[in-house]
């Protein structure tokens, strides 16, 4: 075992992110093609940063109407209602389910909002050049990538109640535009942490300029 | 196994730190020392039983996808559904895009994954394998954070409670596969080992892969 810390990019070597060969980069600009699977080589993910944030930006925006517009109408005889995801909370607490509540609450609105809030302050402290608490980020960013997925629940939920509940005249559901922005939030930041490179937490401020673009 | 023994510098992939994963015990994971990522797991069986679970996996959702989720009776009136009649229906209501997204999480994902596993545990029984099967071990792992059983299965339930608030609602055998379909994914994850296959894979350069490891630094090809 080696005991001096040493990174692949400071002994001028490049790690494969498909099959995690480490060879060394071809001379040039580019570090070439990865001698056993043919992926394409990179020190770190292009343009990281700016990726990230653009799709940051996209699912802050989207987040908007997510909330706002409904996601499902139900009608019942004539009459039709239409509920936003926090209006889905609160009729799931009324009926007394408030255990599901609080698992639709922190999934739908908490979980988006969380992860655009993670991801800003991930990005923010990489480009200020911070050196501290590489442990706790590079946790939360773990944290992101696993609970993301998590946040389909309302997209699955308005997906079954409306394929369903189909009884007309009697009653039916159908899909209202928010689910589209809400389905949207959760591509976009899934997207978004996958474009994030958590080896940029560990660069040290020179090193990581080259990557700023 | 004697392979496993050849000491493989690998840079971690969430910091860059460059090690030798020490020779594991069955069982056994290599955590890098800085930031604590899992960087290699050495499964005790690491082809046959993950082929065995993906073949089980892969009968399990045909079943998941054919057979009915749930059935509700109201008012002498009866419904069921599947999870592609789930996403059909929100297409056939306007959403168009957000159906395509669900078919994809739901069905389009889990399947695709299924399928390149399947072709990849099954090639690599004769190494070396030709070089395609790298190429589907990552598109396989590129489907891997789409595909949501797990999120699905509670969706499911979540929908159910609501619908069972207005009329009586049951179980369908669907609903028991996808919860075998999640645990079979799980299952197979645990059990892989991907370092298994890339050992065994034809060299992009054309090398025929003779033992495991030991190929550090070896300089990276200009073109494909």
């Amino acid at each position: 075992m080696t005991t001096t810390i040493l990174t692949a990019a400071e002994a001028g070597l490049v790690s494969c992110g498909t099959c995690s060969l480490v060879s060394r980069p071809a001379g040039g600009a580019e570090p070439g093609y990865c001698p056993r699977c043919g992926g394409e080589l990179e020190q770190r993910h292009h343009h990281s940063i700016q990726y990230t944030w653009a799709l940051v930006i996209a699912a802050a925006i989207c987040y908007i109407p997510a909330n706002v517009l409904p996601i499902l109408t139900t009608n019942t005889l004539g009459s039709s209602e239409s509920d936003t995801i926090m209006g889905g909370v609160v009729l799931l607490y009324r009926t007394g389910s408030w255990p599901l509540a609080l698992i639709v609450l922190v999934a739908s609105v908490m979980v988006p909002l969380g992860k655009l809030v993670a991801l800003s302050y991930l990005l923010i402290s990489v480009q200020r050049g911070s050196i501290k608490s590489n442990h706790e980020r590079t946790r939360l960013y773990r944290l992101v990538e696993f609970i993301g997925r998590w946040s389909m629940l309302d997209v699955f939920v308005a997906t079954f109640t409306v394929a369903l509940i189909q009884l007309q005249p009697l009653m039916s559901m159908e899909p209202a535009p928010g689910v589209l922005f809400f389905a949207a939030v959760v591509v976009l930041t899934m997207i978004a942490a996958e474009s994030f490179d958590p080896r940029l937490i560990w660069d040290t401020p020179n090193r990581r300029q080259g990557h700023h673009g | 196994m004697t392979g496993r023994l050849a000491l493989e510098t690998i840079a971690c992939p969430a910091c860059d730190l460059l090690q030798r994963i020490p020779p594991l015990p069955p069982g056994g994971k290599a955590r890098c020392p800085r930031c604590g990522e899992t960087l290699a797991s050495c499964p005790s069986d690491p082809l046959d039983r993950p082929l065995a679970l993906t073949l089980a996996a892969a009968i399990v959702f045909i079943v998941a996808n054919t057979a009915s989720l749930m059935d509700l009776s109201a008012v002498g009136r009866y419904a069921s559904t599947t999870i592609p009649n789930g996403a059909y229906e929100m297409w056939l209501q306007g959403q168009e895009i957000t159906a395509v997204i669900v078919a994809f999480c739901a069905v389009i994902a889990p399947g695709a994954y299924i399928l390149f596993m399947l072709t990849v545990l099954l090639a690599v029984r004769r190494p070396p394998a030709p070089h395609w099967v790298g190429e589907l071990l990552r598109w396989g792992s590129s489907m891997q954070p789409w595909s949501m059983g797990e999120v699905m299965i509670l969706g499911i339930m979540v929908s159910l409670i609501k619908i069972a608030e207005l009329a009586s609602v049951d179980v369908g055998i669907g609903m028991y596969a996808v919860g075998g379909l999640v645990v079979l994914l799980a299952a197979i994850s645990i059990t892989f080992d991907p370092r298994e296959i890339w050992k065994r894979v034809v060299w992009a350069d054309g090398r025929v892969p003779s033992r495991a490891g030991a190929h550090e630094a070896t300089g990276a090809g200009t073109g494909r």
